[in-house]
């Protein structure tokens, strides 16, 4: 095994470290330990046995199924535990990706100033981008709260269609803010310098030869690690939160709202803070998917991609399981890129039906997707992994007796 | 409960002794006051485009063409109000049903024999047939999948929200068949003909199929006012939109009133999307453009209300216009969007909407 395979194979077995335990059947005492060592194993294994161009293939798809398995959890805090129904995802996420952009990008000068515009440019480390699109995801989503979450529960999802087309338009219009129309080009990259020929200014020279010979083409590896890792944390916060009297209170809030009133519940500012707080997830993985893919713009935030996939994944998994979600998330992303082979597959058959159809063969995906919502919704409302109403392990399992 | 109901038992509380942000909000929620806020936005949208440096003409030609859009506006909503008020849930693929009758319309035209063009209209009868002909489609279309998919979930006595997400997911089935039959490009019904602007009073400039849309959308929702109003099958509609479980006591058949509020709202939705496509050009994503406009004049106008759903519309497509001499035209759903909040912060059940208790 050679050394660059070894290192790949490291970068994906700690991704893979972090995402299996989150996968396994919760409540046993080898999950988080088996889950590391197989996920460990399973990388170095995968690395060692695919060729390079499948693999790069598998990492950039656990990449964005664990971006959207960040937008999935973030939506169950939101839909899953409190019931906001919460049909403007691709807003939070979009002002999430552009926070974070800003915030980390150099602002140009010169003649590269009148191709593209920012309102700032502050060159921040990645941390700081990612923990300003969490705050400022935050902020505006509790100025949408305030009027928006009184509402009747259909209004709200209109009233949050609306607040994502308008975050939409404002960035595909304002070439001030983020280049407008315009993609937003060189977003930079965590620790890409660890993968260039002339390394970072702070690896000590008597280490760099363990990266010497990683090239920029493997950089991906070392990106998912990062997002697995922002998982496995958004997951593990979320969960604690969720299992504590604050969860509870939620849950309280979504289903009995008058006797959680009177238990001494604030009830409008527990909708609020669920609110809020999905729409800081949301932003966080907007940013994610910012630095990921280095160029952004408005038409990477639309209802299909970035609400309606989300909708889905959370639907099929469970609402109200934080496991559900991301096993939703990952399920859906694979029938999503598996449509891109179908269509590859049925291009024949459709060029048979007529000449046109090959070419819109990848609105067949759509097709799919939608009817697998339909599919859902209909037969399996609870979603593969259905919300656990036991609030306590101390509690005897009703299913159990 | 009505309101005129006597309170025999409890008698009211003078006016005055009511605290006074009680009183304040007592007022707010009123219509009369709804609608003096919606006419002061609207005021205050003329007086921006005028300090923008906008001519009175000008203005008052944007009017105009607001007209015509809260008429295209109007038939998409009048249908959505109606499912709305009937069936309970905001139907997020009505959007995909305008674009489909503006399609429909599109393939029908070529099939059937070219007339003379009705000058000054830009189109000949063949239009006009292929525009009767979409309609019973495309409310076919969406009895169909009113039976496949929303029947069920009657039947297991779902909740709104599940509806409300299938409805989605229709949504973008319907929007996924247009693109995979028609392609993602723009279409014309009549590529390159000339359509000359009238000359009318007071140098406001617009086409004849402009008005023609406007006069097509005032006759639709005069015979949808004969229909609620003076049919068997009207007053059902209306009665199942009131309390579903006592129209069935009555002995009305919510089923076939459902099926035809469909029928109804899809053709009504197919009328839109055609003059939409007549007044611009047809993309696959129109439908969705539009559905926030036919959502906020549905909410504004109070829903279940097709008059209401008429007069916020013709609202929403003047602000929309207006708003352009001081706004990029691309935030025209920004704009309806803004008067639906608006409306749901002082008034949720809107300008029509009967007064809840």
């Amino acid at each position: 095994m050679s050394q660059v395979i070894f290192l790949k194979g490291l970068m994906l077995g700690v991704a893979l470290a972090f995402i299996l335990p989150i996968l396994l059947p919760p409540g046993r005492r080898w999950r988080v330990p088996g889950g590391i060592v197989l996920g460990l194993g399973l990388g170095l294994g995968i690395a060692a046995l695919v060729p390079s161009g499948y693999l790069s293939y598998f990492i950039g798809f656990m990449t964005m199924a664990s971006i959207y398995a960040i937008l999935s959890l973030g939506l169950n805090t939101q839909w899953g535990y409190t019931g906001h129904l919460n049909f403007g995802v691709a807003g939070f996420f979009a002002v999430g990706a552009f926070t974070s952009a800003l915030f980390t990008i150099e602002a140009p000068t010169g003649l590269a100033a009148q191709y593209t515009q920012v309102l700032f440019g502050l060159k921040m480390p990645f941390v700081v981008g990612v923990m300003a699109a969490a705050v400022v995801s935050g902020a505006v989503a509790f100025l949408v709260a305030v009027p928006v979450l009184r509402l009747r529960l259909d209004f709200l999802a209109i009233a949050t269609i609306g607040v994502a087309e308008i975050i939409r338009l404002i960035f595909q219009n304002e070439r001030w803010l983020a280049n407008g129309p315009q993609p937003l080009r060189g977003i930079p990259q965590p620790g890409r310098c660890l993968f260039e020929t002339r390394h970072c200014e702070w690896v000590p020279d008597s280490l760099a030869w363990i990266i010497e010979p990683l090239s920029t083409r493997d950089y991906t590896a070392f990106y998912l690690m990062i997002v697995a890792g922002c998982l496995a944390l958004v997951y593990v916060v979320l969960e604690r939160a969720c299992r504590s009297p604050w969860g509870r209170m939620l849950r309280a809030v979504r289903d009995e709202e008058t006797s959680a009133a009177m238990s001494g519940k604030n009830v409008p500012f527990a909708r609020v803070q669920a609110f809020v707080v999905g729409a800081v997830i949301m932003g966080i993985a907007g940013a994610l998917y910012a630095h990921y893919t280095v160029a952004i713009d408005y038409s990477h935030f639309h209802a299909l991609f970035a609400t309606f996939l989300v909708w889905i994944m959370l639907m099929l998994g469970g609402s109200g399981n934080h496991r559900g979600a991301i096993v939703g998330a990952i399920l859906v992303w694979g029938v999503w890129a598996g449509t891109a082979f179908l269509a590859n597959a049925l291009e024949p058959l459709l060029a048979a039906i007529h000449q046109d159809l090959p070419g819109r063969a990848q609105y067949i995906r759509w097709l799919l997707v939608s009817l697998l919502l339909a599919a859902v919704v209909l037969f399996r409302p609870k979603g593969l992994l259905p919300e656990e109403m036991r609030v306590s392990r101390y509690v005897p399992d009703p299913k159990r007796r | 409960m009505p309101d005129n109901q006597p309170h025999q038992s409890q008698p009211q509380l003078p006016a005055d002794e009511r605290r006074l942000g009680e009183r304040v909000r007592g007022v707010i929620r009123t219509r009369g006051f709804l609608m003096a806020t919606l006419v002061a936005i609207l005021v205050a949208m003329y007086l921006a485009g005028l300090a923008t440096g906008a001519s009175a003409q000008r203005l008052l030609a944007l009017t105009a063409w607001g007209l015509m859009l809260g008429g295209i506006i109007a038939l998409g909503s009048i249908g959505l109000t109606l499912i709305y008020g009937v069936m309970k849930f905001p139907n997020f693929s009505h959007g995909a049903l305008v674009t489909l009758g503006a399609y429909v319309a599109y393939t029908l035209i070529p099939l059937l024999p070219t007339g003379e063009v009705l000058r000054p209209l830009s189109f000949g009868y063949e239009f006009l047939i292929a525009l009767v002909l979409a309609m019973p489609v495309v409310g076919v279309v969406a009895m169909a999948i009113d039976r496949v998919v929303y029947r069920r979930l009657r039947n297991t006595g779902a909740h709104l929200v599940l509806f409300a997400m299938a409805s989605l997911a229709m949504a973008f089935f319907v929007q996924s068949m247009i693109y995979l039959i028609w392609g993602p490009d723009f279409h014309f019904y009549y590529p390159g003909r000339p359509n000359p602007a009238l000359y009318l009073p007071f140098g406001i400039r617009v086409r004849a199929d402009q008005l023609f849309i406007l006069l097509l959308a005032l006759v639709l929702v005069a015979m949808m006012y004969v229909l609620l109003e003076w049919t068997r099958m009207g007053k059902a509609m209306r009665a199942t939109a009131d309390n579903p479980h006592l129209a069935q006591i009555r002995g009305i058949n919510t089923e076939r009133v459902i099926a035809w509020t469909w029928v109804l709202g899809g053709g009504l939705a197919a009328a839109g999307g055609i003059m939409y496509g007549l007044s611009s050009q047809l993309r696959p994503e129109m439908g969705f453009w539009l559905l926030l406009p036919m959502f906020a004049a549905t909410i504004m106008g109070g829903i279940g209300n097709p008059y209401g759903a008429l007069s916020a519309a013709l609202m929403i497509g003047i602000a929309h216009q207006v708003s352009t001499s001081f706004l990029d035209p691309t935030y025209g759903p920004a704009v309806a969007f803004v008067l639906m909040v608006v409306t749901l912060l002082i008034r949720p059940q809107g300008l029509l909407g009967r007064t809840e208790r």
